[in-house]
């Protein structure tokens, strides 16, 4: 989880420094909230609008209303360094990227949710797709604040374990006679 | 620990630490015999072992390339994963949930109780329950092993509640917290389960019954134990009178080594020991050692397995607690009217978020599967495993062209569903949906196998050598003193999860090794 807390160290970094506005100006590409609330500084491997395009791609890809984009821009994060360590990657995404532009003559950010979903599943089956979908499966639930949303508490060990903090509180059926399932030994 | 030279051919040298492997070592250094093991991973300590899915896969797994092929979906789904097993000294028994069941007397007599199955390759074991039953006791015991030694079950978890609901107002009768190689209370120098939740990441309270802390350790008080960790073997070797003599390995510094041995003991899981004897092929054993029979490779069996998931309009919280403490017995049992032979168990089963992400339909993408993933802790979740038919074209063969990291082919893992396997799944898909219909399920969820982490047959046992590899010692048919001491052996799977067999076996191959050195048979 080391990365995530320099994600964030760097997001607030970036929110205290005032050097949000300068990122943008000139250097990397930049991931950031419609209200400045966070952003994301990305290596360059990926120009804006391939970065842009996936950060709505990944959004299709896995939607869950009620998580922010931030947690989405993590994933293209990933997959920025993986074009940033590997020219193929870069290319594979940036390709793909154009190809989402192209299969309806209209930039795929300028389409509907709709017809952003029909240029997904026309795409499914390439190399660019399963790239994509394959990090963000990985990337995109790996994440603690995620974790929190799916109500996933993550680590148990550095509490305890669950013995004394819940791993039986199920109450809305009968509980199980002890033979089937003995008092816990204290 | 001991020291044994490369040259001194007195010791036993056993290759892998995990179920079989460090079991047999253990077994072997109480008797006073000398054991060298070569473990390809490296060892770690329970302090190493981190609550975190992938982090922990990164750390314990078996990543070296394989190649899948056959119409089962984890060629599809997971092409170069076909098992998820470890590297680590410890083996898999650092991963596993600890589910701890006997053989039923029938599954050992699998060809005469089923009778003759098209495209199966079904055979008797040579060995019967009551020979296994003294060993299932001995095993019982050093792993402790819940309701068996007057020791409670474990308390049931969330997951184990809704099975539990579900499974009983369907009338089934057999419905417990399992029989875990998991300290519901302290014992053997180990701690009682905290209820930590990842059991498949290394036990960090140390109460599951993992030979990395058990056998290994017990071992090296002897005195007898030289253990030696990153050390992967790439063949085995034999003198002119077709005696196993030694086995070249790569060490931990990444040179060539030759240890000379007595016995040659091979426990690398079912996918490592048949690839190891393949690429010990010699003149004199031109298809790989102990191949006369032509059935090294063949007949591999991953048990037929799948996943339930329910979902609920009320909290689960099924991630909390023991893995796998739970289990409904009642579809185990031979009942060919249901439309196939042999039986399978219903057993609860949980992720963290990252791996049910991951494994709970793999390849999907869209709406429909981020409102399951929405639904995370409102479900509840089951395995089913069940015996799969061992067929002579699923096997494990050398890859024509790839090699790994040492110059050594990989694997190919080659699988096809067999009819019986295909109906059984079904059959436990819907019962397993039904379990959780009656418990109050809104919807019901079925997730195929994940890569396989039971992994048996490679190497099995025959009466005849002409049918199998190996006796019922595990002691290979063409060459007296190589031992199968793993998963491998199995001539059939059975419905129950294989690691408390694995270790009986383990143990007798053990008296039976001793045995055979005292009348210097071998
Ligand atoms: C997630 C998970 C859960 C499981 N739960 C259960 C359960 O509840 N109940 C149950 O009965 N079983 C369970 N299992 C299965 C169980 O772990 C295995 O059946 C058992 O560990 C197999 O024992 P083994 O000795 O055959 O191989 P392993 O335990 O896998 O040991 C093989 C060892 O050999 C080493 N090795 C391989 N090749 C070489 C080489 N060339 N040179 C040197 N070393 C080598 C490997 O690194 C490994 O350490 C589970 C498995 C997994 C993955
Ligand atoms: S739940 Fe129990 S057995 Fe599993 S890891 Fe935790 S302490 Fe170990």
């Amino acid at each position: 989880m080391e990365r995530r807390i320099k994600g964030m160290n760097r997001r607030q970094f970036l929110q205290t420094s005032g050097l949000t506005a300068a990122g943008t100006a000139f250097a990397a590409p930049l991931l950031t909230a419609a209200d400045r609330a966070w952003a994301i500084e990305l290596s360059g491997a990926l120009d804006q609008h391939t970065a842009d395009t996936l950060l709505k791609m990944v959004r299709r890809l896995y939607p869950h209303s009620t998580l922010s984009d931030i947690y989405y821009g993590y994933v293209v994060e990933d997959l920025d360094r993986a074009a940033k360590s590997d020219e193929q990657v870069a290319k594979l995404l940036k390709d793909g990227v154009k190809k989402l532009d192209r299969a309806l003559q209209i930039d795929f950010l300028d389409l509907s949710d709709g017809y952003q979903l029909k240029v997904l599943e026309g795409m499914s089956d390439s190399a660019f797709f399963e790239k994509v979908r394959s990090t963000t499966i990985v990337s995109l639930y790996n994440q603690e604040l995620v974790w929190r949303h799916f109500g996933y508490e993550g680590a148990s060990y550095p509490y305890g374990g669950y013995i004394n903090r819940g791993f039986d509180d199920l109450a809305w059926l009968p509980e199980p006679p002890a033979e089937a399932s003995p008092p816990k030994q204290s | 620990m001991a020291k044994i030279g490369y040259k001194d051919d007195s010791a036993v040298v056993i290759i892998g630490s995990g179920a079989g492997g460090g079991t047999l070592a253990n077994e072997l250094c109480q008797k006073g015999i000398k054991v060298v093991v070569l473990e390809a991973g490296k060892r770690h300590t329970i302090d190493d072992f981190t609550n975190d899915e992938w982090a922990a896969f990164g750390q314990l797994s078996w990543l070296d390339k394989r190649t899948t092929s056959g119409n089962w979906r984890v060629a599809k789904d997971f092409p170069n994963l076909p098992a998820w097993i470890c590297k680590t000294v410890g083996g898999t028994t650092v991963h596993w949930a600890g589910a701890s069941l006997r053989l039923q007397a029938h599954e050992l007599q699998a060809r005469s109780t089923y009778g003759e199955i098209d495209g199966a390759n079904l055979l008797d074991w040579p060995l019967t329950l009551e020979e296994l039953e003294p060993y299932y006791a001995k095993a019982e015991d050093k792993m402790g092993v819940t309701r068996t030694n007057g020791i409670p079950g474990l308390p049931g978890n969330n997951n184990f509640k809704v099975m539990y609901a579900g499974a009983t107002r369907l009338g089934y009768k057999e419905v417990h917290t399992g029989r875990m190689a998991i300290n519901s209370r302290p014992r053997d120098g180990r701690n009682a389960c905290m209820q930590l939740g990842f059991c498949f990441q290394g036990c960090k309270s140390g109460a599951k019954w993992s030979t990395l802390y058990t056998e290994i350790p017990k071992a090296e008080a002897t005195g007898q134990l030289d253990l030696r960790p990153q050390s992967h073997v790439l063949r085995i070797e034999h003198d002119d009178s077709g005696k196993a003599s030694g086995v070249v390995y790569v060490d931990k510094d990444g040179n060539q080594q030759r240890q000379a041995a007595r016995v040659v003991a091979v426990a690398g899981n079912s996918i490592e020991t048949p690839r190891l004897l393949l690429n010990s092929a010699s003149s004199a054993f031109p298809d790989g050692l102990a191949n006369s029979s032509g059935q090294v490779g063949r007949n591999y069996m991953r048990h037929m397995t799948g996943s339930v998931y329910g979902v609920f309009d009320k909290p689960v919280n099924a991630y909390r607690g023991t893995t796998m403490a739970g289990i409904v017995q009642d579809e185990a049992h031979n009942d060919p009217a249901r439309g196939f032979v042999g039986g399978y168990e219903m057993e609860t089963l949980f992720l963290g978020t990252p791996f049910m992400a991951a494994f709970l339909d793999p390849g999907a993408w869209g709406a429909e599967f981020a409102g399951d993933m929405d639904a995370y802790d409102h479900m509840a979740g089951m395995w089913l495993v069940g015996e799969d038919m061992p067929r002579e074209g699923n096997r494990i063969t050398l890859h024509d062209s790839e090699t790994d990291q040492y110059g050594m082919p990989i694997p190919n893992v080659h699988f096809d569903d067999h009819p019986n396997d295909i109906a059984m799944r079904s059959h436990a898909y819907r019962q397993g949906s039904a379990v959780y219909e009656a418990a109050g399920a809104t919807k019901t969820i079925e997730t195929p196998p994940y890569p396989s982490t039971h992994n048996l047959g490679t190497c099995r046992q025959s009466a005849k050598p002409a049918d199998g590899v190996c006796n019922k010692f595990g002691q290979s048919h063409d060459v007296a003193n190589l031992f199968i001491s793993d998963g491998s052996q199995f001539t059939t799977g059975g419905a129950e999860n294989p690691t408390l067999t694995i270790v009986s076996l383990a143990i007798r191959q053990a008296d039976y090794i001793a045995e055979e050195m005292g009348r210097k048979a071998i």
